[in-house]
């Protein structure tokens, strides 16, 4: 079975552009599924379509055109059930009310989804042990940090037990130890319960640790679907190994699985871009060991828009 | 909690559980920020006595105006002003839908499995309008006092429905302005005009209207529907004009017709939306 079936969609937006009026089309014909219990990473630039595709699938907008069903439901005319079956996040919106605690704001939900008390209860006590946010219950929403608010943004949106979670760019702006948490209780949540994600995102670290596949779209288009290292093998999602060295080395080139990429300060920092799936980053530190003393590296993660523009590129 | 207005305590059917712990938690809100909330009452109460002032000095310095003397003007306002201040009470923070719009707030109803319109009606209730209904209440006790109607059952019948009726046409004024805010994100200052000029207008006899303005007022967004013509049936007055005095027992018809627009706005409005922000 389905939980998102998606086909020929298109949506577009007027918008008035100086005293002329001009049509947008945000989504372009897209067609996808995804199968219940999947993994789905939705990735693409900034306006590339994907807050418009994930409105479409919940009903908040008509699609222009082509068909779409969540859940088996049409998300605008039956609105209402599906809100029972579909957990939602939207990283710069919040389900919370501000002014109330936490937990208050749980209690509504419980009430809005309709929970007696005994499964409100037992819910509730599982997602706040589980998203760890004891320390924070009784503060009213206003005053959480954003890694506080996320959890709790999740937990609201999960509060009903959905059996499709859909998030847009639930990691957007967290610092490290906030996201691996996050990531951390999604992939226990779908463990435990087959849930499906669907999820947009800039960062390519949830991708590669929450999705079994990934979706590309790129100017309202779909540009790639299928697994992460299958887009790896195609654009090639390189990491980049920075290291500062102690003295100034001719480049380093020749180091196996690499390509010397720039070196600046005369030598002093240079980049070497490798491929997760042709080595690590550890055996190209020992490669670079080997030749040079370093005093301190760092790890440039893939970037998605980089990512698109070489997908785009290599399917000219 | 032991509160008079804990609608928490209030046995509502099962249905309706969602809007009430909303209802209950914005109440608890406001009144949680004590001397806020102090102010906001005051303030409201001294904008409902400013607008009764007004219709009193200017009745005062006549002896009639559009064939009403200043106790029957009192009664028109007092019914008016109960009705508008319970209709604000309860759907007057659908103003706040432009912001909900431009904000993206809205987009967080469409995910909660209930109506919109249910939705966007209950997320808040704005306790300190009942001190703006209390002068109203007051008007309009003065009002029946010194009017002196003939007291008959259909008497109480018709003031009765006037106030139901005209609480209800005031609340489709405000969901009808919410349904247009769809289409002009930034037209607040236009449907204002309508909603609480119409508010103005209902507090005024309509014989004083020309033809064209009862059009407006009388019969696109039935105001002289809320106060003046059940008024002027209740105290056997002459109507004006295309406003015979027997449309004052209409008033049901003038909040059908309200409720259709306001509601064929809100539909057109929820279809045409095109989501908020990012």
């Amino acid at each position: 079975m389905n939980v998102i079936e998606v086909e020929h969609l298109v949506r577009e937006f007027r918008v008035r552009d100086g005293l002329r009026r001009r049509v947008v089309r945000a989504v372009d014909d897209v067609t996808f599924t995804v199968a219940a219990g999947e993994a789905v990473g939705y990735i693409g630039a900034n306006g590339a379509g994907k807050s418009t595709t994930i409105k479409t699938l919940t009903g908040i907008l008509v699609p222009t055109g082509g068909a779409v069903r969540t859940c088996g439901l049409r998300p605008m005319s039956d609105r209402r059930a599906l809100a029972r079956r579909v957990g939602v996040v939207f990283g710069q919106r919040s389900q919370l009310w501000w002014d109330l605690p936490v937990r208050e704001s749980f209690r509504i939900l419980a009430a809005i989804h309709g929970l007696d008390a005994a499964r409100e209860r037992s819910r509730t006590d599982a997602l706040v042990e589980q998203l760890e946010m004891q320390s924070f219950l009784t503060t009213p929403v206003r005053q959480l940090s954003l890694g506080q608010r996320m959890r709790a943004e999740v937990a609201a949106a999960l509060l009903h037990s959905p059996e499709l979670v859909i998030l847009d760019e639930p990691t957007i702006g967290l610092d490290v130890l906030s996201k691996q948490r996050l990531r951390e209780f999604l992939i226990a949540e779908r463990a435990a319960r087959g849930t499906s994600l669907l999820l947009t995102t800039h960062d390519m670290g949830d991708v590669e640790r929450l999705c079994d596949r990934v979706l590309v779209v790129d100017h309202g288009c779909l540009a790639y679907d299928g697994t992460l290292s299958g887009l790896s093998r195609r654009v090639g999602a390189r990491r980049v190994l920075v290291v500062d060295l102690v003295e100034p080395v001719a480049d380093l080139v020749g180091v196996p699985h690499t390509v010397h990429l720039d070196s600046a300060a005369h030598g002093l920092r240079q980049r070497l871009a490798f491929d997760a799936a042709d080595t690590t980053a550890a055996a190209v530190l020992a490669a670079v060991s080997a030749r040079a003393q370093v005093r301190d590296l760092s790890i440039e993660e893939p970037d998605i828009e980089d990512v698109v523009r070489r997908l785009y590129a290599a399917t000219r | 909690m032991a509160d008079p207005v804990d609608v928490s305590r209030v046995a509502w059917p099962a249905g309706l559980a969602p809007y009430r712990v909303v209802l209950a938690a914005r109440m608890r809100a406001q009144r949680s920020h004590r001397a806020s909330f102090r102010v906001d009452l005051v303030g409201s109460m001294l904008v409902g006595l400013v607008e009764l002032a007004e219709v009193w000095v200017l009745y005062r310095n006549v002896p009639s105006l559009g064939g009403l003397r200043l106790h029957q003007v009192i009664l028109v306002f007092g019914i008016a002003d109960v009705c508008f201040s319970l209709a604000d009470m309860v759907v007057g923070h659908c103003d706040e839908l432009p912001t909900y719009l431009r904000a993206g707030t809205l987009d967080v109803f469409y995910l909660r499995p209930q109506p919109l319109l249910a939705q966007l009606v209950t997320s808040d209730i704005s306790l300190r309008r009942l001190a703006r209904a209390l002068v109203g209440v007051t008007a309009l006790v003065a009002g029946l006092v010194l009017a002196g109607p003939g007291w008959s059952p259909s008497a109480v019948l018709l003031v009765a429905m006037a106030l139901v009726f005209g609480t209800l046409t005031f609340a489709a004024m405000f969901v009808l302005a919410a349904g247009v805010q769809f289409f002009l994100v930034n037209g607040a200052e236009m449907t204002n005009a309508f909603v609480y000029g119409g508010r103005y207008a209902a507090t005024q006899p309509a014989s004083l209207w020309s033809r064209p303005l009862q059009a407006v007022f009388a019969f696109a967004f039935p105001m002289a529907f809320t106060a003046y013509l059940p008024v002027v049936t209740l105290l056997g007055l002459p109507g004006a004009g295309w406003l015979p005095s027997w449309l004052g027992w209409c008033t049901p018809l003038a909040a059908l017709w309200a409720w259709s627009a306001a509601l064929l706005a809100w539909r057109t409005g929820v279809r045409h939306y095109q989501g908020g922000g990012g």
